[in-house]
């Protein structure tokens, strides 16, 4: 359990993307299907802004301008995991301590994955729509026996 | 040997396929339109043999194109090897150019213009064969060759055609790509080099089994050569027209396929190389060897059997060719130039056989054996320019064929191999076994199985002309058999 | 070669952004101008795509002259901004993408005039965008902004597909749930770089990921990242969506999607696996590398015996797509710089072969009403151009010199032999002699089968070609077939060898 705990958003991402992976391979309805696609995306994007939290550390927006310099030219990300940390980049002249923020960097990608993920559900969603449209379901199965049979009356023909 | 540098190459190889453009601008014109392919025999003829004497003195001619990837170049390089087989390729196109034009017109035959240009194009891959001087460019144009002759193949595009030109591909297409193509990466990878050198691009290296496999592939792969058990495209072949039969199979198809063996055997592997692979007990030459004395004895008796007057010339063809492969396999000077020119001498008589099964066919219409019982009092010409063909194939004086026969038979003694020289001295009777009952029945019979009488009707005049003349230069090579003789010479030394 | 050349100033140095940049506002040009004007979608689509394809001339041309060229966009300095980077690797592939949309815009005319009565613009947008998308992967040098590309190329194809026929909506709709399982997996696979290194900049990586050799976060990262490419090109068993998806799409947008996106993906691949991976981490562990060749040779063999059941020319192309797939990834995991260059040369040659293939199919059933294969006896006559280029394609698909097909065959078998993959050699080899069958029983056909009018004798078949608009960029293409193969040398030295890492065997 102590190894587990503290990484327990980890662990809700992991099973949140199961859930997902799960509802878009074996749920049977288009519409089941596009939830578990949103689920799957949006564990993903709860694992990126988990990677960006830290304890005490606040929203990343410059307030003061003069803070005592320590780590000056180094953000440092995933230390909820403990590996590695790497100098990125230097964070200009303002002296900050990066320790004390958020690191913003995965907040930006994550809007730009949720832009993403948004289109991707909008067009799932269009083009459950148009399968509904030309087959009247939305059963998988039944969808498939549909094009089955079509496809033997274009062989007779 | 010097190396000589001839642009000449180039332009000989492009020849045919430049005729393409009159030959299809003029489709409307029937007479113009084979002029045209005659023009452009007689130009490659022409140039062909200009290059001769310094082939003679021992010259390398080289014509180095581009390279086509990092270390691999096109290029060509004549040695007397190529070089006889250039001439037999040009002169015998320029003939059978003759007989095309009589051919196809007395029999009303559909798609002429499509005929003479795959006609042609076969003939530049032909001579790209001939003039390759690595293994990429013989393989590049061996494809364009194969390719080239399929819609030749399956020219009356009925069913029977398909059957044929689904065998002819995939036996031909299917062993280049399949063993060809693999044989020829690994010698690459091996050596780094794909140039043809007289003493074999393998020279040197360990006699191990895996080249011996490479060897096995290489040999069995160029299926055009017609060896056992990849021989079976040959007669479903026969089908096409049969100045397509006489050209590309009973010389530039096949030819190109045992040329192939040669170079595989003295300048791929190298003649010290062959003959020191070996599979524990067994050498992969003396799988071959055998396998090609089996083709031998065994096509000259399914010869026999054959009452399809051009079924029975392609099983005669088959054997003939495993006695170039046996000749090149036995691994002595004596044979291999025997071998060398046995690529001329059979060419030129089997083209006469193979004209003049299409003249008799031209003119009464008739494919059989069983059917031509007489027909000496009625084509008397024709069938005396069999009966000179059939002596060269058999090896009789005075034709040519005796010749080479001589050099392998020489060649088996001098190799110590006895059973060689029975398969080709049995084979030999054979022959005269499945050729002179045919001459044989055509003039002399009684009058209760003539089928056919007087007068005199020889077929026209186009059909009638190409098998004289290659008849009298089966005679004449006999007479003067000096440049396939110095050529096959050349060679035999270069590679030594 | 680590050489690189920064363009201070002057219009050339804007190049690699204009690539993009020119087929990206174009699209949105399109769509409002063909609001109103509607026949003036297709001429700025050409227009558009014409000046993209001489910018990435261009860019290619300074890659050979002086080596590669790095872009920062809006000047913010990598790691902080993100770079576009074309060097040897990505530059070929940049030229092919243009090349091939422009081409297959402009022969689609005809075909989109049929298939859209109206809202030609739609599908002309749609049509930037995916080349803006396909572009934007093969320049980025950012791996977060290759995977927004990757999404951007693959909302645009779902749609594109989505307009074909029959079933295309619910193949569309499978395809969206598979690319976007394939482009999280993507996603995932780069969050866990970025946590071990706080880098996305691809070089940036390739420096940090050295130190890191034994992570296992950056070993599951590799896997993420690699499954995500190979479902994305229907690597096999990940492949069940490609075939429904490419040959239900509608004809003018099959000839886009399927030459290139596959190789994109591929090249995806093998920009990860080289520079940001660099082949001696991908390579190291050697029973992972004979899983992945085992897996390519499979999709090989499964791919042509599946082409060989298909009867429609379409759907066979696309199972012969799967196939070509496993031969660029066994290429790329035979570990050697045959291989690889083998792999970076039939992504060029495959472009070129897909499209000719798709085009020539397009002509076929433009003409002909359908693709099956009852259609095509006396095609010869009826059609002499389309079926020469077609004839040309085939040679190449089968592997006949001097077509570029025999070359990528040459680099890919040297590739496995050096590597001892005997079992990917004969993949090849198989697969050749599988697709001389297919190809030979389609031209058996079209030039031997007679032609049956109804109940009646065979007829005389008149000569009915295609509109010039159509046969000239396809027989154009055929003829670069070759001329991609006679070019081989030029193309493999001058570009080629340099976009091989050292250490390579």
């Amino acid at each position: 359990m102590d190894l587990l705990l503290p990484k327990f958003n980890y662990i809700l991402y992991v099973v949140l993307m199961m859930t997902g992976l799960w509802g878009m391979i074996a749920k049977p309805n288009l519409i089941k299907k596009i939830i578990g696609m949103a689920i799957f995306q949006t564990s993903l994007i709860l694992f990126f802004i988990s990677t960006s939290v830290k304890r005490g550390a606040t929203i990343p927006i410059l307030e003061h301008h003069s803070e005592p310099e320590s780590h000056a030219h180094v953000v440092s990300v995933g230390d909820q995991l403990g590996d590695a940390v790497h100098s990125v980049a230097t964070v200009a002249q303002h002296a900050v301590d990066p320790a004390h923020y958020m690191n913003p960097l995965p907040h930006v990608l994550m809007l730009t994955a949720i832009v993403v993920g948004v289109g991707t559900l909008g067009v799932a969603l269009a083009l459950a729509q148009l399968v509904y449209k030309q087959y009247g379901t939305l059963e998988e199965e039944d969808i498939i026996s549909q094009i089955e049979a079509d496809a033997s009356q274009e062989d007779e023909s | 040997m010097t190396t000589v540098y001839e642009p000449l190459l180039l332009v000989i190889v492009l020849i045919p396929v430049l005729a393409l453009i009159p030959i299809v601008i003029t489709r409307r014109n029937p007479n113009l339109r084979e002029s045209w392919s005659l023009l452009a025999a007689a130009a490659t003829i022409v140039l062909v043999l200009s290059l001769v004497p310094r082939v003679l003195e021992s010259k390398l001619l080289v014509m180095p194109l581009f390279e086509c990837a990092p270390g691999i170049e096109l290029a060509f390089r004549v040695d007397g090897l190529g070089m006889l087989f250039a001439i037999v390729a040009t002169v015998l196109w320029f003939v059978t150019t003759i007989y095309s034009v009589g051919y196809m017109r007395s029999l009303k035959e559909h798609g002429q213009t499509r005929y003479f240009c795959f006609f042609a194009l076969a003939i530049t891959s032909t001579l790209g064969v001939a003039f390759s001087g690595n293994l990429l460019t013989l393989y590049l144009f061996y494809e364009l060759l194969s390719l080239s002759t399929y819609p030749l193949v399956t020219h009356h595009q009925d069913e029977e055609a398909r059957v044929a030109g689904r065998k002819y591909l995939i036996y031909i297409v299917g062993t280049s790509i399949g063993l060809v193509l693999p044989a020829m990466m690994i010698i690459y990878r091996q050596t780094g080099s794909l140039d043809f050198t007289g003493l074999g691009i393998l020279a040197g290296q360990a006699p191990t089994g895996m080249l011996g496999v490479v060897f096995l592939m290489m040999v069995f792969g160029f299926a055009k050569s017609g060896l056992m058990p990849v021989h079976r495209w040959l007669p479903g072949a026969m089908v096409a027209p049969t100045p397509v039969s006489a050209l590309l199979h009973a010389v530039a198809v096949v030819k190109v396929g045992v040329f192939c063996v040669i170079r595989v055997v003295t300048e791929v592997f190298g003649v010290e190389l062959t003959a020191a692979l070996s599979f524990g007990d067994v050498r992969p030459v003396t799988i071959v060897r055998c396998v090609a004395a089996f083709t031998i004895v065994v096509s000259s008796v399914i010869a026999l059997q054959q009452d399809g007057l051009k079924k029975r010339l392609a099983y005669s063809t088959i054997g003939q060719l495993s006695y170039i492969i046996l000749g090149a396999t036995l691994l002595t000077p004596l044979a291999l130039t025997g071998s060398v020119m046995h690529i001329g001498m059979h060419a030129f008589g089997k083209i006469t056989l193979f004209f003049c099964a299409g003249a008799i066919y031209v003119a009464v219409g008739k494919k059989n054996i069983s059917e031509m019982v007489g027909i000496g009092r009625r084509m008397p010409l024709t069938m005396i320019c069999f009966f000179v063909g059939s002596l060269s194939v058999i090896g009789l004086p005075p034709t040519g064929g005796i010749l080479s026969k001589m050099y392998l038979v020489r060649g088996t003694l001098d190799a110590g191999t006895y059973a060689f020289l029975l398969v080709y001295l049995f084979s030999s009777l054979l022959n005269c076994a499945y050729f002179f009952p045919i001459v044989y029945k055509a003039f002399f019979c009684t009058d209760e199985e003539r089928q056919w009488d007087g007068p005199v009707q020889e077929p026209p005049r186009w059909c009638i002309v190409p098998p004289v003349i290659t008849a009298v230069l089966t005679v004449l090579l006999f007479v003067f058999p000096d440049i396939f003789l110095g050529l096959a010479d050349v060679y035999a030394r270069s590679v030594q | 070669m680590n050489h690189e050349w920064v363009m201070q100033s002057g219009w050339i140095s804007q190049l690699p952004a204009l690539v993009v940049i020119i087929p990206f506002f174009m699209a949105f040009i399109v769509a409002l101008v063909g609001w109103s004007h509607e026949d003036r979608a297709i001429f700025l689509t050409e227009i558009g795509l014409l000046l993209s394809f001489l910018a990435s001339i261009g860019c290619l041309f300074v890659v050979v002259e002086h080596g590669p060229v790095s872009y920062r966009m809006a000047g913010w300095a990598p790691p902080m901004g993100i770079e576009y980077r074309v060097d040897f690797l990505n530059a070929l592939v940049l030229v092919v993408i243009t090349s091939c949309s422009l081409i297959s815009v402009f022969f689609s005319k005809a075909i989109v005039q049929r298939d859209f009565r109206t809202r030609k613009e739609h599908f002309y947008t749609l049509y930037l965008l995916l080349v803006t998308g396909l572009l934007g992967i093969t320049i980025t040098h950012d791996a977060f902004n290759l995977y927004v590309l990757v999404e951007i190329s693959a909302l645009t194809s779902y749609a594109l597909i989505a307009m074909g026929r029959g079933r295309a909506a619910f193949s569309a709709f499978q395809y969206v749930m598979i690319g976007t399982i394939g482009a999280c997996f993507y996603l995932i696979g780069v969050g866990y770089l970025y946590v071990k290194t706080g880098t996305l900049n691809m070089s940036d990586l390739q420096l940090l990921i050295a130190d890191l050799h034994d992570s296992r976060a950056i070993k599951s990262a590799f896997v993420f990242i690699m499954l995500g490419t190979w479902i994305k090109m229907g690597l096999f068993p990940l492949h069940g969506w490609l075939p429904n998806a490419y040959s239900d799409a509608k004809d003018s947008a099959s000839c886009l999607i399927a030459p290139l996106m596959t190789k994109v993906s591929v090249y995806i691949m093998l920009r990860l696996m080289l520079t940001v991976f660099t082949p001696s981490y991908v390579f190291s562990n050697a029973i992972a590398g004979e899983l992945v060749l085992a897996l390519a040779v499979v999709a090989i063999v499964v791919g042509s015996l599946k082409a060989l059941k298909q009867t429609s020319l379409k759907r066979m192309l696309t199972y012969i797509i799967v196939a070509e797939v496993g031969y660029m990834v066994g290429g790329a995991w035979t570990a050697t710089a045959s291989g690889l260059t083998g792999v970076m040369y039939h992504i060029i040659s495959d472009a070129a072969m897909t499209l000719c293939m798709f085009m020539a199919v397009a002509v076929i059933s433009f003409k002909r009403g359908r693709d099956t294969f009852d259609v095509l006896p006396g095609l010869y006559k009826r059609m002499p151009l389309t079926m020469a280029a077609f004839t040309v394609g085939a040679f190449s698909l089968i592997g006949i010199p001097p077509t570029c097909g025999f070359f990528s065959k040459w680099y890919l078998l040297s590739g496995a032999i050096d590597a001892h993959a005997w079992h990917y050699m004969a993949a090849l080899i198989f697969s050749s002699l599988v697709n001389a069958v297919l190809f030979f029983r389609i031209i058996e056909k079209a030039f031997i089968e007679p032609v049956h009018a109804a109940g009646a004798e065979a007829t005389v078949i008149e000569m009915d070609e295609a509109p010039l608009r159509m046969t000239l960029p396809l027989v154009f293409v055929a003829i670069s077939l070759i001329a991609i193969g006679v070019c081989t040398n030029y193309i493999v030295r001058a570009v080629i060898q340099y976009a091989i890492p050292e250490g390579v065997g």
